[in-house]
């Protein structure tokens, strides 16, 4: 590595940061909301900026700029303008610890599981304080059921993940992924051992409890545009509306990247090493096609379902999904112990 | 048939709310508007509803934001020209409001209009009742949170709509229906067409059958949600598929004597004994697919001949009076036309149509519910905002 002041260091990881949350989220925009639902409902989706709509985030992003900055009247000014900065920010923290190489991680911590998942769930406090600051009944009502929700889903999100930091030995998601690339198959070390294979339950209770983190449909009900109109973002406009868009596409990314760490390998493909020129620079490429794929998944649930009503979704991670985890933990524990 | 254990339970829940809002917390629920504009109501329909936290204590709907008078409206116009405004009437099965006022007329001025045009008349009248409940059945989907079966139902009504354009000139008014006929012969090739836009409505049916029916999520959110008992149902005047899914097995088309072609296809009427959201939902189904047959027999059997009657030039309707009703898409639909004998328009035309009647159950049935299942309740009674004002 070279040797860089802390203060020019920083400034790097920040910058890569930075570009990484629009990026990756305009290209779940893309891809996905525009291309990917456009396509499952038969019709076509943007096509006019650039080839087959490309540039059509960017127009949208440009028109949402110009749009008036609307505050309504008896909104508490100044918690309604810090709620999608709070959401931003907390979707920014996730990417610190998201390892996409050996050494293109920006900070290796021991806790890096336990780091993304609270800061992750800091963004309910900005979705509360958006619904709060509002002064409208709808944006009320859509944020109290998004605090329900996401504390609900907390639980067998991090549940899931214990099996993994179980299995590994470590909580850092960078020994998490070396864990699997180390990792045999019955004394087969091919392609390492990526934790789906062996924590598929977990990997399940984990993609569903990501798809209500994220509010997405069956789990949309904070949101629920036909009955509450958008929720929490009512009364937002503008730029601080484009926040509350791009974090949540953040977020999506964030949470596919974290999936892809802990069950699918992260940045790890067979035959390409786990440290060296070569890892590094297939890394980030390796964990974005894993990313893509999770994502896949996420969004077609999110355009095919129903949602659930919110005591249905109450009763879901209750009754189902946190005894499930337990279960899974106990299961993972003992095979542990065994092996 | 008694109230059912679920609505007693909801009834008492919702007088429970009542009571604790009143006298235990000594705290005011909260009121919700719920329209006039929101994206639920198909328009401008507005729903005041009391909460508790989430559940409502009382709903009230106020209607009215679209009046636009057509009761009155009709009284300055002559016959001829009566069959503009009221295709805006119930606006997505826009052919099937201008049938019974036009049998209206004719039973008045005793004319009967020949039998091609009696068929071809059928026919529009079940593509304009596909066109109408096929958007409901995706609809449904997006009031319930999925948005890809609207876009399905959109793309598969445009067959139909193709299909009326090509016959009327006209897509969403087609203004085809007169008084002892019709505007004209069905254009070369049309029989053909028509028969491969009834098996794609098929098709279309089959796709939201495995799309939402058969979906846990779906059901979850639908049985057991919103049930009108029989009598209760019978009580409030409901009519259409929201009486038939409460298992009363009534329909106009085949209890009415009516010179339309109904009684020449082989058919059957619908019902569900739950008469909940879900049944609701599934009649329409059934509803849409046994329209297809309908329209496939009659263009088996199409009889050939003139569509229009002699008719002279400037109409002059003896005095009388008629009531003709007909069981459109949402339900019954019926005119009350009274002719002074003058030679302008009717002296009165009072227009009984179903929504009106459909949503008169919202108080009763919302009781106690939860503000998601107000949204879906309201999908599945399935009104049409220009239906309930006029």
């Amino acid at each position: 590595m070279l040797a860089l002041s802390y203060p020019v260091e920083t400034a790097i990881k920040m910058g890569a940061v930075l570009a990484v949350i629009p990026v990756g989220a305009l290209i779940l925009v893309y891809v996905f909301l525009f291309k990917m639902m456009s396509h499952m409902q038969s019709r076509l989706g943007p096509m006019e900026a650039g080839f087959h709509g490309t540039l059509q985030p960017v127009v949208e992003g440009v028109k949402f700029l110009q749009k008036e900055d609307l505050i309504p009247n008896g909104a508490d000014r100044r918690i309604f303008a810090l709620a999608p900065l709070v959401v931003i920010i907390a979707t920014f923290l996730i990417y610190a610890v998201i390892p996409a190489g050996p050494d293109l991680v920006i900070s290796n911590l021991d806790v890096g599981v336990f780091y993304a998942l609270a800061v992750g769930s800091l963004s309910v406090l900005g979705v509360l304080m958006a619904g709060w600051a509002s002064a409208n009944k709808y944006s009320l009502l859509g944020s109290l059921r998004a605090a329900g929700q996401l504390i609900a889903y907390e639980l067998p999100l991090v549940l899931a993940v214990v099996g993994v930091v179980i299995q590994a030995g470590t909580m850092s998601l960078s020994g998490i992924v070396e864990a699997q690339a180390e990792g045999e198959i019955f004394g087969f070390g091919g392609i390492g051992n990526p934790y789906i294979l062996t924590q598929f339950i977990g990997f399940a209770l984990f993609v569903v409890s990501s798809q209500a983190e994220l509010t997405q449909a069956p789990f949309d009900m904070p949101i629920a545009e036909s009955e509450l109109v958008a929720g929490y973002m009512t009364e937002y406009s503008g730029f601080r509306f484009l926040f509350f868009f791009i974090g949540e596409f953040a977020t999506a990314f964030a949470l596919s990247a974290i999936a892809a760490t802990l069950f699918l390998g992260g940045w790890y493909f067979p035959g390409l090493g786990t440290d060296g020129a070569l890892a590094n620079l297939a890394g980030p490429i390796v964990l974005m096609g894993k990313i893509m794929l999770m994502a896949f998944f996420i969004f077609w649930m999110r355009f095919t379902y129903p949602r659930l009503r919110e005591d249905q979704l109450q009763t879901f991670a209750w009754k189902w999904l946190i005894p499930i985890s337990l279960v899974n933990i106990a299961v993972t524990g003992v095979l542990k112990v065994a092996f | 048939m008694t109230i059912t254990q679920h609505q007693q339970q909801a009834y008492i829940a919702g007088q429970a709310a009542e009571a604790r809002l009143r006298f235990e917390l000594e705290t005011e629920g909260m009121t919700l508007n719920i329209g006039p504009q929101h994206p639920a109501t198909h328009g401008t329909l507005r729903i005041v509803v009391r909460l508790d936290g989430e559940q409502v204590v009382w709903a009230d709907p106020v209607c009215g934001y679209m009046h636009r008078g057509y009761e009155k409206l009709c009284e300055v116009r002559k016959y001829q020209q009566v069959t503009t405004l009221i295709n805006r009437i119930d606006w997505l099965g826009h052919f099937a409001n201008e049938v019974p006022f036009i049998l209206a007329v004719e039973q008045l001025y005793d004319v009967e209009a020949p039998p091609r045009a009696q068929w071809i008349r059928t026919i529009f009248f079940e593509m304009a009742r596909m066109a109408n409940l096929g958007l409901f059945l995706g609809d449904m989907g997006v009031q319930l949170g999925a948005i890809t079966p609207v876009f399905f139902a959109f793309r598969d009504r445009e067959h139909v709509l193709n299909l009326m354009e090509a016959a009327t000139g006209g897509r969403f008014h087609p203004n085809y229906d007169r008084v002892g006929g019709l505007k004209e012969d069905l254009p070369k090739g049309w029989v053909d067409e028509c028969k491969e836009v009834m098996k794609r409505q098929r098709e279309f049916c089959d796709e939201m059958e495995e799309l939402l029916v058969g979906n846990e999520i779906f059901q979850t959110r639908t049985r057991g949600i919103g049930v009108i008992p029989q009598q209760i149902g019978l009580d409030y005047g409901l009519s259409g598929a929201n009486i038939r899914a409460s298992g009363v097995d009534w329909d106009l088309r085949r209890d009415r004597p009516t010179p339309l072609a109904w009684k020449e296809a082989d058919w059957k009427v619908w019902t569900h004994p739950d008469g909940d959201s879900f049944a609701r939902y599934w009649v329409r189904l059934q509803e849409v697919r046994e329209s297809t047959k309908i329209v496939d027999q009659l263009l088996e059997g199409l009889p050939s001949g003139p569509v229009m009657a002699k008719m002279p030039a400037r109409l002059r309707v003896p005095k009388g009076e008629a009531w003709v009703n007909t069981e459109n898409p949402l339900g019954e639909m019926g005119y009350y036309v009274v002719s002074d004998g003058g030679p302008s328009g009717p002296f009165r035309c009072k227009i009984r149509s179903a929504s009106f009647n459909n949503i008169s159950i919202v108080p009763w049935l919302l009781r106690g519910v939860y503000v998601p299942d107000v949204i879906t309740i309201l999908a599945s009674l399935y009104f049409i905002l220009g239906d309930i004002d006029r």
